[in-house]
């Protein structure tokens, strides 16, 4: 692909990641994505061949920009308790900045299923960012500061407790900012992993 | 032309790899082609209290057993000693099991005073400068038979064997136990078995194989010409490595049930995601059994 059809693609995935998280899966056509982005739906199908297709593309994308960042932070010389800190904040600054990232995740990709059946089963179109949570697990128990556990007992208390967080943000019931909440957060996650 | 001679001589040992190669279908017919002069099983011309003078030819030397650097005795001579003697005479020294290579076994007994001939472990032992230029190791416990025959035949026919970095034949060590194990589907599509001794399912992922990261060709050449340890179902053991023996060796160490030692040369990052995609999927085939016994 050249560099030019490459970034197309990308601009593509965004916009249609905005409209997705913002007007709904289901309510969103392949032609309000095209008019968004000032191209014809013919010349869009040419990049996406129908909209199932793009969402799985879509749900793979986020998954590798949110595993990126954690792959950096992966790659510090620093202690899982403070590896657990830059996550929250990414994961938070990310809900900040781009909100229509995580909403993604939680508004189409879980709620969905149906559309992601066939191509994204299991851990398939997330394997970027799961890949990074077991990195910074094994780092962790290898080292001795986290406590040996199965993988989806600790997965499911990190990750569900930030998404959880992200979704009471969305329905504007937290009192406070989601910054406010990344110190309190980091202690609970890191002594409900630390080993004993 | 005279054959070149041949001695076998063990230290502290259990006999595994001289019993071992006594198992081997063509024995005889491989010793054809050398002078036997001393072997701790078979009949040879020379009895212990004559090796122990000094006085033999050797151009092959087998060792086989962990060394003390001291009290440990035959025939009222420091094992050692005399080893050393004919190691220095030697064309080639052959260290026939993980015990005479890394320590092995026995080193587990008193690992601050016993090692291998040329290595503690990963570590070069102070008499690795002297006989580097003729070592070829061959780790295992035991050895497979056939494994050492490769080596004789290959010396005996004047042929260059290649090694790795720690004086292995390339053609028994450079590919892991799990090339060729009758598994290899299941570990594709991380797929356990669900117990001892069954013909289905890997036994990587619980039950403590080692065959993945584990120098050693069990797998392309069969135990008896029949078999393997991971094809009839009991995991790997590992016993080709510097740090056979380890511990608990029917269970897989995990961290948050990530394997704590990946497939040999294969990144973490890259087994993690081959591997999270490849469980995302249930294969039917794989879940069933091979044979329907009728009960």
């Amino acid at each position: 692909m050249t560099d030019k059809k490459a970034l197309k693609r990308e601009s593509i995935i965004q916009a249609s990641l905005q409209l997705f998280s913002s007007h709904g899966f289901h309510r969103t056509t392949i032609p309000d994505i095209a008019t968004k982005l000032g191209m014809s739906v013919g010349n869009l199908y040419n990049y996406f061949s129908s909209k199932d297709i793009l969402a799985k593309e879509i749900i793979k994308y986020t998954s590798e920009v949110l595993g990126d960042e954690i792959r950096a932070v992966n790659m510090l010389e620093i202690s899982s308790k403070e590896k657990i800190e830059n996550i929250v904040t990414i994961y938070f600054t990310m809900a900040k900045e781009k909100p229509e990232m995580i909403e993604y995740f939680l508004r189409v990709y879980l709620s969905h299923r149906e559309v992601f059946k066939d191509g994204c089963e299991g851990m398939t179109c997330v394997s970027g960012f799961i890949t990074e949570i077991m990195i910074f697990f094994d780092d962790g128990v290898s080292s001795g500061e986290l406590r040996n556990q199965d993988f989806f007992s600790a997965f499911g208390l990190f990750m569900g407790y930030l998404g959880g967080m992200v979704f009471l943000k969305g329905e504007e019931i937290l009192p406070r900012t989601l910054d406010e909440y990344i110190d309190d957060i980091s202690r609970n996650i890191y002594y409900a992993l630390k080993s004993e | 032309m005279a054959k070149p001679t041949l001695l076998w001589l063990q230290s502290i040992t259990c006999n595994g790899n001289a019993h071992s190669f006594l198992n081997h279908p063509d024995l005889f017919s491989i010793l054809s082609h050398f002078e036997l002069v001393y072997h701790p099983v078979l009949e040879t011309p020379y009895s212990l209290e004559v090796l122990n003078q000094k006085m033999l030819g050797c151009d092959i030397l087998i060792l086989e057993g962990s060394f003390k650097s001291k009290g440990v005795q035959k025939a009222g001579v420091e094992v050692l000693e005399v080893v050393e003697h004919y190691a220095k005479k030697a064309k080639h020294i052959i260290t026939a099991g993980t015990c005479a290579t890394f320590g092995g076994m026995f080193k587990a007994y008193d690992p601050e005073n016993i090692a291998g001939f040329c290595y503690n472990e990963e570590e070069k032992t102070s008499r690795y400068e002297n006989y580097a230029s003729k070592l070829i190791s061959l780790p295992g416990c035991p050895i497979h038979p056939k494994w050492l025959s490769y080596v004789l035949m290959m010396l005996s026919q004047k042929k260059s064997i290649p090694l790795d970095e720690m004086h292995r034949p390339q053609e028994l060590y450079n590919i892991t136990v799990h090339t060729g194990c009758s598994r290899n589907e299941y570990f594709e599509w991380k797929v356990d078995t669900k117990g001892f001794g069954l013909k289905e399912g890997c036994l990587f992922y619980e039950q403590g194989c080692q065959g993945p990261f584990t120098r050693g060709s069990c797998n392309k050449i069969l135990w008896n010409d029949t078999s393997s340890k991971t094809i009839v179902g009991t995991p790997c053991f590992g016993c080709t490595e510097p740090s056979f023996p380890k511990t608990a060796l029917f269970s897989t160490k995990t961290n948050m049930g990530i394997p704590a030692n990946m497939p040999l040369g294969v990144p973490r990052r890259a087994y993690l995601t081959a591997t999270g995609i490849a469980k995302s999927f249930k294969i039917k085939r794989f879940e069933e059994r091979i044979i329907d016994y009728e009960d």
